[in-house]
Formats: structure tokens, sequence, C-alpha cells
């Protein structure tokens, strides 16, 4: 599924970069890459899961439902994308439930506990503004199964960035109790901002399989300080999370996540589901 | 007068027809009860969400409790057309004043649980739903003719996933087996007390609610599931199960209906769990709903205002 | 605290048909409305288009009237074509 350098097609974005001809380097970076969008949406998919039964209304549980299982199926294509990438025969449930704390490329915003809803929907808010952008952009990738997830998934982190804006207006402005607690839960999330902007792999994007994160970096923060502002609430001034989801050192929480999701997997090695 | 007139005639029932008191109240009491134990239902198999196997698995789990989550709601919208509120039917199953189906108080212990629940509860709440879509009352038919049609993908995938174990490694054939031994019985009694001791039956049966008995709906599942457990090189925990020529029927063992009574009565392994999780989902929502209406009150005015 | 108002919900499962009513549910406002609509019916790709109405702004008639409504165009047989009798090999009409 890789683009071999030689055959390339036009950049998506010229950067002016020479692309180096090291296949091998290649296939290592974009498999990199493809983890790291396929962790975001599985760890936010395991995330969002656990609102299904404990969501403040019944419609809720329904319309979050509906979400975790769009994440889920992105982090399924990406996955399986990423493992075709990698050609050494492993499936998304093999990267899903075989690989280690340290070998998971998501970011830090997503790892984390949400038991608040307002907590829930200001991720959300800033997650799918960054995912919309994203995939708006990976949908003109020269990697065409990254292009075809990405053409996919752009149309459903629409809706979850519509849902998050339309809860963060009502509870940014809804009562006082909850103008606090939509202030607070910004103002937690919005140091795990930044890292959504580590740099890539410059090789990647300047062979247009990758976009550049900095040149999203405008978009997604007005759309989120819009909604926030909009919610009479305010944008926090404060020094982002140190970050490093990406080379793999994630914030504690991460191993409890991952030794729930794959225990039963891993007790029966090999067995069929 | 009309009412009996429509009765007889097999006709519907709408909701703004004039019906007599004790039909609104059991239709009330049944619908609630239904819609409550859909919502209590999430909670059971919601457990495995998280230690789903395989990504397929969670992503259909997620997709089957959503459902859950749906038909609850479809109910409590049908309840609602009967002149009563959502919010004071939720009330009355946090303050244990209605009852929910007493098969989501025991607990999903292995992943196997998860296939038991999908092939035998919900293959029990397929047969004891089929004919409420022919019930007297319009809204609840229309409702359970789409409830029913959305369920048989349950039954599937829970029967999928004991056929994958049952012919998997030695753990999971064992796996399988442990969870149809103990969710056996309790499906059974998921049709209710025997015949002669079903206070509403005969009412609900003469009004159109109920179609066919309890026993009668619990041997149709029996026949019906006795040759699928064979399919699936599973075992039924009733060594007096056999299929009777004579009666054209699969003849059973007795069922300890004390055990049903017990759990009812709040003393079944899970109640309090069930009760605690789905009152705190709600108190913990409290302070979002409140926002959300005090935010359309802002609204509706700053409309007015301009 | 009561709960969020009432709405009735309407899909269009297709072009070219009507939208039909399919069921309620409560949201605080029409978007949100709107949203759970969608979320709720809409799962199984049941529509193209939706209908989101309060349930307190329906009028409806009266099931005690509907004698007087309704029974009056049961004797009015024609309005409809079949009251007619044509000739034979008359075609078209």
């Amino acid at each position: 599924m890789t683009t071999p350098p030689s055959s390339s097609p036009p950049p998506l974005r010229s950067s002016g970069e020479q692309l180096v001809g090291d296949p091998d380097r290649h296939v290592a970076g974009l498999f990199e890459y493809v983890l790291g969008l396929a962790d975001d949406a599985l760890v936010s998919a395991q995330r969002t899961g656990w609102w299904i039964s404990r969501a403040p209304q019944l419609e809720e549980d329904v319309a979050l439902a509906n979400i975790g299982l769009d994440q889920l199926g992105q982090a399924r294509a990406l996955l399986a994308h990423a493992g075709a990438v990698e050609g050494a025969g492993r499936t998304e449930d093999d990267l899903a439930y075989l690989r280690d704390e340290r070998e998971f490329r998501n970011v830090w915003l997503v790892e984390r506990q949400q038991r608040d809803f307002g907590v829930a929907m200001a991720r959300l808010l800033v997650l799918s503004a960054w995912q919309a952008e994203l995939y708006a952009a990976l949908a003109r990738s020269t990697d065409p199964a990254l292009a075809a997830v990405a053409g996919k998934a752009v149309k459903e982190v629409a809706y979850h960035l519509d849902h998050a804006g339309h809860w963060v207006l009502r509870l940014g402005d809804g009562t006082e109790e909850s103008h606090r607690r939509m202030q607070a839960a910004v103002d937690a999330e919005w140091p795990y901002v930044e890292e959504l902007f580590t740099p890539v792999d410059p090789t990647l994007v300047a062979s247009g399989v990758a976009v550049d994160p900095a040149a999203l970096r405008p978009a997604v923060l007005h759309a989120v300080g819009s909604v926030v502002r909009r919610a009479t609430l305010t944008v926090p001034e404060v020094a982002p999370a140190r970050g490093g989801g990406r080379q793999g050192l994630h914030t504690e929480e991460l191993g409890y996540l991952l030794a729930e999701m794959q225990h039963l997997h891993r007790s029966h090695p090999g067995a069929t589901w | 007068m009309f009412f009996e007139e429509l009765l007889a005639d097999d006709g519907r029932v709408e909701p703004r027809d004039e019906m007599p008191d004790a039909y609104r109240r059991l239709l009330v009491r049944q619908i609630a009860q239904h819609a409550h134990s859909e919502i209590i239902g999430m909670q059971p198999e919601g457990n495995w969400i998280s230690r789903a196997p395989s990504l397929r698995r969670k992503a259909i789990l997620m997709a089957k409790v959503q459902d859950e989550a749906g038909h609850g709601l479809y109910l409590y919208a049908a309840a609602e057309t009967l002149g009563v509120d959502r919010e004071d039917l939720l009330d009355q199953l946090h303050t244990g004043r209605q009852k929910y189906s007493s098969i989501f108080n025991y607990p999903t212990l292995t992943w196997a649980d998860v296939g038991a629940i999908g092939w035998l509860v919900d293959g029990a709440a397929i047969v004891n739903q089929v004919p409420l879509c022919r019930c007297s009352y319009g809204p609840y038919g229309r409702a359970m003719v789409r409830v029913c049609k959305e369920e048989s993908f349950h039954q599937r995938q829970g029967f999928e996933i004991l056929h994958t174990l049952s012919h998997g490694t030695p753990a999971q054939q064992a796996m399988a087996q442990d969870a149809v031994d103990r969710y056996w019985w309790p499906a059974l009694m998921m049709f209710g007390p025997p015949d002669a001791d079903s206070p509403h039956s005969a009412q609900s049966m003469a009004w159109g609610i109920k179609r066919f008995s309890n026993d009668e709906l619990r041997q149709r599942f029996i026949d019906m599931t006795v040759p699928q457990s064979e399919a699936l090189g599973l075992s039924l925990p009733d060594p007096d199960l056999r299929w009777n020529e004579e009666r054209g029927h699969y003849d059973s063992g007795a069922i300890d209906f004390t055990e049903l009574t017990e759990v009812v009565s709040g003393r079944g392994p899970c109640n309090a769990q069930r009760m605690a999780h789905r009152v705190k989902a709600h108190e913990d929502g409290a302070w979002v709903r409140e926002a959300a209406s005090a935010y359309a009150a802002k609204q509706a005015a700053r409309e007015g205002a301009a | 605290m009561r709960d969020w108002p009432l709405w009735e919900v309407f899909v269009r499962s297709r072009r070219g048909l009507s939208h039909v009513h399919v069921g309620s549910l409560h949201a605080p406002d029409a978007e949100l409305a709107l949203r759970n609509a969608r979320d709720v019916y809409t799962r199984r790709q049941e529509g193209v288009s939706l209908w989101v109405v309060p349930s307190a702004e329906i009028v409806a008639s009266e099931p005690g009237q509907s004698d007087a409504f309704f029974d009056p165009a049961a004797d009015k047989i024609y309005r409809h074509p079949t009251f007619y009798d044509i000739p034979e090999g008359v075609e078209h009409l």
C-alpha cells in the first residue's frame, strides 16, 4: 500500500525537500505515522465506550455510542493499514492487543480517564476539531489507502465536532454550576492541545503522504477557541503538558487502559474469537 | 362501548381513545417494566465492552448495547403516549417502585456470558416480544415491531460468539459451556411464573396485550433452542430434557421458581449493583440536563427579545 | 426539575416518499432534538431527511368526535372511480 518514492505523484504540500530514496525508512516512518492516528482513535473509542449506560440522558447514551463506534471504525481501518504498511502480517487485533504501553503512539489528550461529562465534551471538541482538519487534508494524501480512510472519517468527525460544540455551548452558557464545571473541563484539557502539533517525519510530509501538523494549528485553535468563547468561557493560558505519546512515552493511565482492554485476548494466545 | 367493540374486532387502541383505567394502568406498568429492562440490560453486557477480545467483537457489542438504549427509548416513548412522563417512570425505577426483568440481576462473569445473553436471553425476549407486535395498544405494538427487527441481530451475534467458542480451544469450550449452564434456567424464568400462578395473565390476554400464556411461550422457546444447542455442541443443564413424540414438544425438568422469587424480591446477585449504577448515572447527569434546560430558556428569551 | 420536552420524530426513508412518524424523544431544544433523532432513529440508514416537532405543538382531532369528523364521508361513494359504469371496450378512462 506504500507509495514508492520513484513513482510519487506531486506532493500534497511542497516543502521543497527532496525525497530521500530509502524505502525501509519510508515504511518505518509511515507505519509510525499511521499507528499514531490509529492509536488516537482506538484509545478514544475505549474511553468513549465507558459512557454507554452512564450518559446524562438516554438519548446521549445512543449518541456517544455512535461516536465511539465511529472512532473504533477509524481505528480498525487505520490499524489494518498500518499492518499492511509494515508487511509483517500483523492484523488489527495483533496491533491492538499485543503491543505494550511503550509501543502505543497515541497523544496524551485521549488516554486519560474522562468520567465527567464536561471533560468528555471538552476533549471531544479538541480531538474532533483536530481530526476534522487532519482528515480533510489527508483525504488528499498520496497514500491511497490513507486517503480513503480519511475521506470516510472526515464526515464522521464533522458530526463529533458538531455534537461536542453544541454541548460545550450549553454547558458553558447554562447554569452557574455548569459554567464553572465546563470552564474547569476546558482548563483541564487545554495543556494537551499542543501535543497534537508534534512534528512528523518530514519525508512523509514532503512526499504528500502525511500532513504537517503545524499547518493545522491555526485552524484547529480557531475552531476550538470560537466555540469556547461563544460558550462564554475563557481560553486558558496554560503551559502545555510534556507529551511524548508519539514516541511511546505516556501517562500512567494508559497502562491500566491497556491492561483492561488486552487481558482476555492475551489470556488465550492464538485463540479465535 | 367503543373500547370493547374495538378489541372484539381485533382493532388497535390509539393514545387519545377512551380506555378503561385498569387497561391504561396495566399497559403503563408493563411497558415501563419493559423499558427499564432494556436500560438496566445495558449494564451486564456493557461490562464487557472495554474487554471484548477482538475489535470486531468490541464494535458489535457497542452497537448492541446502544440498541438497548434505543429500545428503552422507543418503549418509554410508547409509555408516554399513555399520559405518563419518562422522568416519573425513571423515578419509580430508581426508588424500586417499578421492576425490571430479573435476568439482568445475574453477573456476566466471562466473555462467554455475552454470547449466552445474546443467544438465550435475547432469544427468550424475542419469543416474548414477537406476539407483542400485535398488542392491542398501537404505540406499544409499533415500538415492538421496531425492537424485534433490531433484536434478531442480537440473538445471532450471541449464537456466533458461542459457536466460535465451542469450536475453539478447550478453555474456550469450557467457558461457553459454563455460561450456558448458568444462563439456561434464568432464561426459562424470563417467561414468568407458571400459568396457574400468573396473576395478571388472564386480564392481559382478554385485553389483547398478551397473546399467549407464559407456559406456551416457554415451551416454544425450549422447542426452538434445543436443536440450536445441538448445533453449538453445547449441552443444556437439564437431565429431563427429551423429545416427546406424542406431544410434539420437548419435555423438561421442573423450574425452581423460589430462585425467581428471591431475585425479584431483590436478593439476586447483582440487584444492588445494577440499581446503584443506574441511579449514579442519573444523578451525575443532573447538572448536564439542568444546564441544557437553562440554555434553552435563555435562547428562547434572547429570541423573544430580538 | 422536569424532564426535557418531548419531540415527535418524522423520517423520510428515501427520496420520493413522505416523512412518516417514527416515534418521539426528549431534547432540551430543537437543535439537539434533531441530532438526537439522527442518532436514535436513523442508526440503520432508515432515513435521508428528518423532521422534529414539539409534541405540544401538534393539534389533533378528538377521538370522541371521530363519528362527526369521518363518518359523513362514508356514503359519498361517487368520489371513487369504481362507482361509475363504463361500457365494455372503452379505454384510458
